[in-house]
């Protein structure tokens, strides 16, 4: 029940991005090209989901527990760093020279283009590479 | 390229985006955050936590094709970038979204409903370093 619970889900929020224009790239690089051919469709969709979501997580959160697990897994980390703030701004430049984001390309998967497969493969070797680089240990400070 | 600007198509998606969020909440207690999902996935902690995320993404992969039988064509998906702006963007997106803990869907949706610091300082980021390479790359190198 669980596992068809979350495939459900995932078919809820795939349809959400399949209708809301989040995984066609030219709609979403549109939408960050303000000096040129701009189209904020996709601001209409951060709306949408953003008073859905903030008020339904408020209703779940009534609950003791969701509906499968024993406890809510929500993150608790505070700390403003270098790792967030940088890393959040190579996200951003990675979005807008592909066009695509990871929570758009996993439903899109479904179009069977070859080119959400290389991009999808790309993110895997990011990660691939984040792990790889924190991995090192520190560097000695030179003599 | 124009694309059309679509309010309340991007409005309805963005609803059930944020109804999948919500879902995710109530029945798994979990972040739909697409960048722990596929980490999730790719580098697993275990069969039970693999298997959930796997299920989900199976069904986002789904929606496609419930649009294709609804609707008789598929989800627009164009793409006005090459094959290697499209892989240098993933791998950038995955070492970024990795380093930074999340994405759009994680930070964006997620983050920003839970009144998250971390989320309320990452957003703006992403959303200014995406904005910013469109502008680079198509009016000052005018690719």
């Amino acid at each position: 029940m669980k596992l068809l619970f979350a495939a459900f889900t995932g078919l809820v929020f795939g349809v959400g991005i399949a209708l809301s224009g989040m995984m066609d790239p030219a709609k979403v690089l549109n939408f960050f090209d303000l000096a040129g051919a701009w189209d904020p469709s996709l601001a209409f969709v951060m709306a949408g989901a953003l008073v859905v979501t903030f008020l339904g997580y408020r209703l779940v959160w009534r609950r003791r527990a969701p509906i499968f697990e024993d406890r809510f897994q929500v993150p608790t980390a505070t700390a403003i760093d270098g790792k967030l703030v940088g890393g959040a701004a190579l996200f951003g430049i990675g979005w807008g020279i592909a066009g695509f984001c990871p929570g758009a390309a996993l439903p899109a998967l479904g179009t069977g283009r070859w080119e959400v497969v290389l991009f999808l493969a790309a993110v895997v070797a990011g990660f691939w590479l984040r792990r790889a680089v924190t991995a090192l240990p520190p560097m000695r400070p030179a003599q | 390229m124009e694309t059309a600007f679509t309010p309340l198509l991007s409005l309805g998606g963005g609803l059930a985006i944020g109804l999948g969020a919500v879902l995710l909440m109530l029945g798994l207690g979990r972040i739909l955050g697409a960048t722990g999902i596929i980490s999730g996935i790719v580098f697993p902690e275990s069969g039970e936590e693999a298997r959930w995320r796997i299920a989900l993404v199976a069904g986002m992969m789904l929606a496609p094709g419930l649009i294709y039988l609804v609707s008789g064509s598929m989800p627009a998906l164009d793409i006005p970038v090459s094959p290697a702006m499209i892989a240098l963007g993933g791998v950038v997106v995955g070492l970024g979204a990795s380093l930074g803990s999340g994405c759009t869907s994680g930070h964006g949706v997620c983050g920003l409903s839970r009144l998250s610091i971390r989320s309320l300082v990452a957003v703006p980021v992403f959303m200014a370093t995406a904005a910013a390479t469109v502008f680079v790359i198509r009016h000052v190198i005018g690719a």
